[in-house]
C-alpha cells in the first residue's frame, strides 16, 4: 500500500466537507465540548434535520480551543463558507438549523466567526482577538477535522512529512530536527534533535521510543486536547522518530483519566495498521515498527522519564538517578528516547514544512510555537498556541480577554507544581524558556492559571505543596520530608500561626531540596513557595505579623458578619449554614455566631444580591481563635 | 475467579503486563481483591507482596468494593482557584460520605482526583463517565440526582 493512492480519496472526502453538495454540520466533541453539552446538541441536530427533512452530513470534530464558549457547531452550506457558532444548546441549534438551512438566515447573532473572510456581517474567525495572535502548528488540525477520520488528516497534508523522512537517511532526519531548533515541550526544553542523536548513536538493540502523554500537571490539558483532536499528528511524529532513531517499538504512556483520548488513539492506531503504516516494511521502506498504548494509574511522578520507564516495566513508578540517561539505558536496559505529545506533533509538522519554516517562528533560543492552556480567572479559558516570545500581556489580555468580574490580575502561575507565580507587574515578560526560568518560574508543559485579587498567594503555595506532598514517591529524603515540612509551615501561615522565622526556614529548606532531590518533582516543589515569597513577600508578612489575608481566602483569618440594616430576615443564609451558626426570626435581622462559624462562605454566596447583607471581614486574628495547643 | 482467569488468559506471563492486568481487574470488578493480586502474581511470576507493593503505589487502584456510581471531584489547580473546595464540601454533605468512602447503601463512592483535563470549565465533577463543568454548590444536588 502506498499513500499516494489514498490521497485522491482523502482530497475528495475533505472537499465534500468544505465545498459540499449538501449541508455539513460539524460539532466540537472533545471532552470540554462534551462537558458543556455537545452530546445533547448533537442529538438535537440529528432530530432537527430529520424533522425538517434535510439531507445533511454531521461530523464530530475536535477542539479549536475556545472552551469558554462551547459547545461549538460549524455549518457549511453549499456555496457558503464554514461558519462557527458558539454556546449552542439543543434548542438554539434547532432554531439555527431551521433559520439557516431552510430560511437562509445565517443568524449572525449566534455566530463566533467565519472560516476565511468575513461574511454576512459575521467577523472572520481567525481575525478575532482570541485567534489573531495565535500560530497553530501542533494544533494545526484541532477543531478543523474529524479526528477519527484519517482521510481528513491525510487531505490536510498528513503523512507527507513521513514520506519525505522515509526517503532520507536517518541521520539527515535528525539533522533536520536539530536545525529546526525544536526543544522538548514536556517541560525541560531539551533539544529534540540532540536527544535523538544520542539515542541513534547508542549501542544496543532493540531501541524503544516513548510518547509521554501522562500530562500530570493539574490545570493543564494541552496534550489531552491534541490527542482528542488530531491523534495522527502525534502518531506521524512518533513514526518519524522511530525511523530516525532506529527504534523497533514505541509506547504511548497515557493517563487513565483521559478515556476519550485513549479511544481516539486506539482507533487511529488501527487505521494506521490497516494501511500498512505500522508493522513490517512500512510503506515499502524496509523499516519495521510497532506501537502500543500503556495506561498510567494516577501517579504524577510517572510523568518523569525514569519513573515512567519503571512503570512501563511493571514496577513502582519511582525515578532513578541519571546518568545513565535513557538514551543509553532505558526500558529493559536498552536505548530509549522519550518525548512529549506536543513535541511529536511538532516533528510531523517540521518534516512536512521544513526546519527553516519552523524556526522562522519564535525567539533566538526558543523556536517555533507553544501551546498553553488558559484556566482560572480569565475570560476566555481554553487552549491556545502562540509563537514563542509573545508577552504574557498579549496572552492574558489579548487572547484571553482579561479578568472576569472587573477584578484585577494578581499573578500567572506557569509550570504547574514545579513552576512559579509571575506577578502582574511582569506581564511584559516574553514567553520563552530562558525568560520564564530567569523569572523563577518555568514554561513547563504549558499550564497557565490566572489568579486574581481574590486569590491568596500563601494559600496558592500551600495548595501546590499539598499536591507535591501527596505525590512525592517517597524514595529520596529531601523530597519526602522537605515537601511535608514546607506544607506544615505554609499551612501554619495560612492559619495565622506563622512565625517570622518561617520565611528563612522555607528559603533554606527550598534550596536544599533543589540541590538534593532525586528528580524534578522534589527539585521543583519549593518553587511555588519561593517565587511567591520573592514577589509577594508582603502577603506573607501580613499573614504572619498581622494575621490578615488580604485576599480573604484563608479561612482562619476571616470572618463573616451580617449588616443588620441591610438584612431583611429572609432566612436563606440561615438554611444554607452547615454549622447552624446563624440565628434570627423571620423578617428580623439575623446574626452569625462567630464561635460556631466555620467560615465556609455559604451565607455570602446565597445572600440575594439586592440585599448584599453578608460581608467578609478580617478576623480579629488568632487572638480570637483559641491558640493551638503545644 | 472465573473473570480473573479470563483476564489473565489475555496477558503474557510478563511483569510488564502487571499494571494492564490490574487495570482490567479493576474495570470489571470495580476494585482489586486480594485473590486477584495473588492470581496476577502467580501469572507474571512475582510474589504477592511485590504485586501489592506495585498496586498500592498507584492511586488509581482501589482495594475495597466501590459504589454503583463513582463521583470524582477535581482538586486540580484550576478547579482549586475556582472554589472546588466548596464543591467537595457540598458533595460530602449531600452524600453523607467523605473523600475515599462509599455510602452505606452502596450507591455512591466519592474520590478526589488531581485533574480531569477540563480545566477550562473548572470546577469540574465527573459522575461515572459524565463530565460536568462550571459546577456550583447549588448545582451539586441536581447533578447527583440526575444520575440516580
Ligand atoms: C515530576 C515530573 C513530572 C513530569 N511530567 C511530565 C508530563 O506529564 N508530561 C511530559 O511530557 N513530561 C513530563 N515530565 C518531563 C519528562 O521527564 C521528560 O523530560 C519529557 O517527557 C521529555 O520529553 P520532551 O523532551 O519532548 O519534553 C515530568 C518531569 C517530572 C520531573
Ligand atoms: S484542574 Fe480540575 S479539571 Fe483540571
Amino acid at each position: 500500500m502506498n499513500l499516494s493512492g489514498l490521497r485522491e480519496q482523502a482530497n475528495n472526502a475533505w472537499k465534500a466537507v468544505n465545498e459540499p453538495s449538501r449541508p455539513q454540520v460539524l460539532v466540537g466533541q472533545a471532552t470540554c465540548g462534551e462537558a458543556s453539552g455537545a452530546g445533547e446538541v448533537n442529538h438535537s441536530i440529528l432530530e432537527t434535520l430529520k424533522r425538517l427533512g434535510i439531507e445533511a452530513d454531521v461530523h464530530s470534530v475536535g477542539c479549536i480551543g475556545a472552551c469558554y464558549c462551547e459547545p461549538l457547531v460549524d455549518i457549511v452550506k453549499p456555496g457558503a463558507p464554514r461558519i462557527c457558532y458558539h454556546s449552542m444548546t439543543p434548542a438554539l441549534v434547532s432554531e439555527l438549523l431551521e433559520d439557516y438551512l431552510v430560511k437562509d438566515n445565517p443568524r449572525p447573532d449566534l455566530a463566533l466567526g467565519v472560516w476565511g473572510e468575513s461574511r454576512f456581517g459575521i467577523p472572520a474567525l481567525f481575525e478575532l482577538p482570541m485567534f489573531k495572535p495565535q500560530m497553530r502548528i501542533a494544533l494545526r488540525n484541532a477543531g478543523v477535522i474529524d479526528p477519527e477520520n484519517m482521510m481528513h488528516y491525510i487531505a490536510r497534508g498528513g503523512y507527507t512529512g513521513l514520506e519525505r523522512a522515509l526517503k532520507m537517511a536517518p541521520e539527515a532526519v535528525i539533522a533536520e530536527i536539530e536545525k529546526s531548533g525544536l526543544r522538548g515541550r514536556g517541560g525541560a526544553g531539551f533539544s529534540t534533535g540532540l536527544k535523538w542523536k544520542l539515542c541513534r548513536q547508542a549501542k544496543g538493540s532493540p531501541k524503544y521510543i516513548i510518547c509521554n502523554a501522562d500530562e500530570g500537571d493539574p490545570g493543564a490539558f494541552m496534550d489531552r486536547d491534541l490527542l482528542e483532536s488530531d491523534p495522527h499528528a502525534v502518531l506521524e511524529g512518533i513514526l518519524t522518530g522511530a525511523h530516525a532513531m532506529g527504534a523497533a517499538e514505541g509506547i504511548i504512556y497515557i493517563r487513565a483519566e483521559y478515556p476519550l483520548a485513549i479511544k481516539r488513539l486506539v482507533k487511529a492506531i488501527s487505521q494506521m495498521r490497516d494501511i500498512g503504516l505500522l508493522g513490517k516494511n512500512i510503506l515499502g521502506s524496509g523499516f519495521d515498527f510497532d506501537l502500543r498504548i500503556v495506561m498510567g494509574a494516577g501517579a504524577f511522578v510517572c510523568g518523569e522519564e525514569t519513573a515512567m520507564m519503571n512503570s512501563i516495566m511493571g514496577r513502582r513508578g519511582t525515578p532513578r538517578p541519571r546518568p545513565p540517561f535513557p538514551a543509553e539505558s532505558g526500558l529493559w536496559g536498552k536505548p530509549t528516547s522519550i518525548n512529549n505529545v506536543e513535541t511529536w506533533a511538532c516533528v510531523s509538522a517540521i518534516m512536512e514544512k521544513g526546519a527553516d519554516w519552523f524556526s522562522s517562528f519564535g525567539t533566538e533560543k526558543s523556536k517555533g510555537t507553544k501551546t498553553f492552556s488558559l484556566a482560572g480567572k480569565i475570560n476566555r479559558t481554553g487552549l491556545i498556541e502562540v509563537p514563542m516570545g509573545i508577552t504574557l500581556q498579549e496572552i492574558i489580555f489579548g487572547i484571553g480577554g482579561g479578568i472576569p468580574g472587573g477584578k484585577s490580575l494578581k499573578a500567572v502561575q506557569t509550570g504547574g507544581p514545579s513552576g512559579g507565580c509571575i506577578p502582574a507587574s511582569m506581564l511584559s515578560l516574553p514567553v520563552d524558556y530562558e525568560a520564564l526560568t530567569k523569572a523563577g518560574s518555568y514554561i513547563g508543559s504549558g499550564g497557565m492559571i490566572v489568579l486574581d485579587e481574590d486569590n491568596c498567594m500563601v494559600e496558592t503555595a500551600r495548595y501546590f505543596l499539598s499536591f507535591t506532598t501527596s505525590e512525592s514517591c517517597g524514595k529520596c529524603v529531601p523530597c519526602r520530608l522537605g515537601t511535608r515540612q514546607l506544607l506544615t509551615i505554609l499551612t501554619d501561615i495560612t492559619q495565622g500561626k506563622g512565625k517570622p522565622q518561617d520565611i528563612p526556614a522555607i528559603l533554606g529548606l527550598g534550596k536544599s531540596m533543589r540541590q538534593g532531590s532525586l528528580c524534578g518533582l522534589g527539585q521543583g516543589a519549593p518553587n511555588p513557595a519561593m517565587t511567591t515569597i520573592a514577589y509577594f513577600r508582603e502577603e506573607y508578612d501580613e499573614h504572619i505579623n498581622s494575621h490578615v489575608c488580604r485576599a480573604g481566602e484563608c479561612r482562619a483569618l476571616i470572618s463573616y458578619t451580617i449588616i443588620a440594616e441591610r438584612c431583611k430576615g429572609c432566612a436563606i443564609c440561615l438554611r444554607a449554614c452547615p454549622s447552624a451558626a446563624i440565628t434570627g426570626e423571620k423578617g428580623k435581622p439575623h446574626v452569625i455566631d462567630i464561635s460556631k462559624c466555620s467560615q465556609c462562605g455559604n451565607c455570602l454566596d446565597v445572600c440575594p444580591k439586592k440585599f448584599n447583607a453578608v460581608v467578609k471581614v478580617p478576623a480579629a486574628g488568632p487572638a480570637a481563635v483559641p491558640a493551638a495547643k503545644g | 475467579m472465573q473473570q480473573i482467569s479470563d483476564i489473565l488468559s489475555f496477558h503474557r506471563a510478563d511483569r510488564s503486563d502487571l499494571i494492564p492486568i490490574l487495570h482490567e481487574v479493576q474495570s470489571r470488578l470495580g476494585y482489586i481483591p486480594p485473590e486477584a493480586m495473588q492470581a496476577a502474581a502467580d501469572h507474571v511470576g512475582m510474589s504477592a507482596s511485590e504485586v501489592y507493593g506495585v498496586a498500592t503505589f498507584y492511586s488509581a487502584f482501589k482495594f475495597k468494593p466501590v459504589g454503583r456510581h463513582c463521583v470524582k471531584a477535581c482538586r486540580g489547580t484550576a478547579c482549586h482557584v475556582k472554589g472546588s473546595e466548596k464543591i467537595l464540601a457540598e458533595i460530602e454533605k449531600a452524600l453523607g460520605i467523605k473523600d475515599g468512602d462509599t455510602s452505606a447503601d452502596g450507591e455512591y463512592s466519592l474520590e478526589t482526583v488531581a485533574c480531569l483535563g477540563s480545566c477550562a470549565l473548572a470546577p469540574v465533577l465527573v459522575v461515572d463517565e459524565r463530565v460536568y463543568g462550571r459546577v456550583t454548590p447549588a448545582r451539586v444536588k441536581s447533578i447527583l440526582r440526575g444520575e440516580r
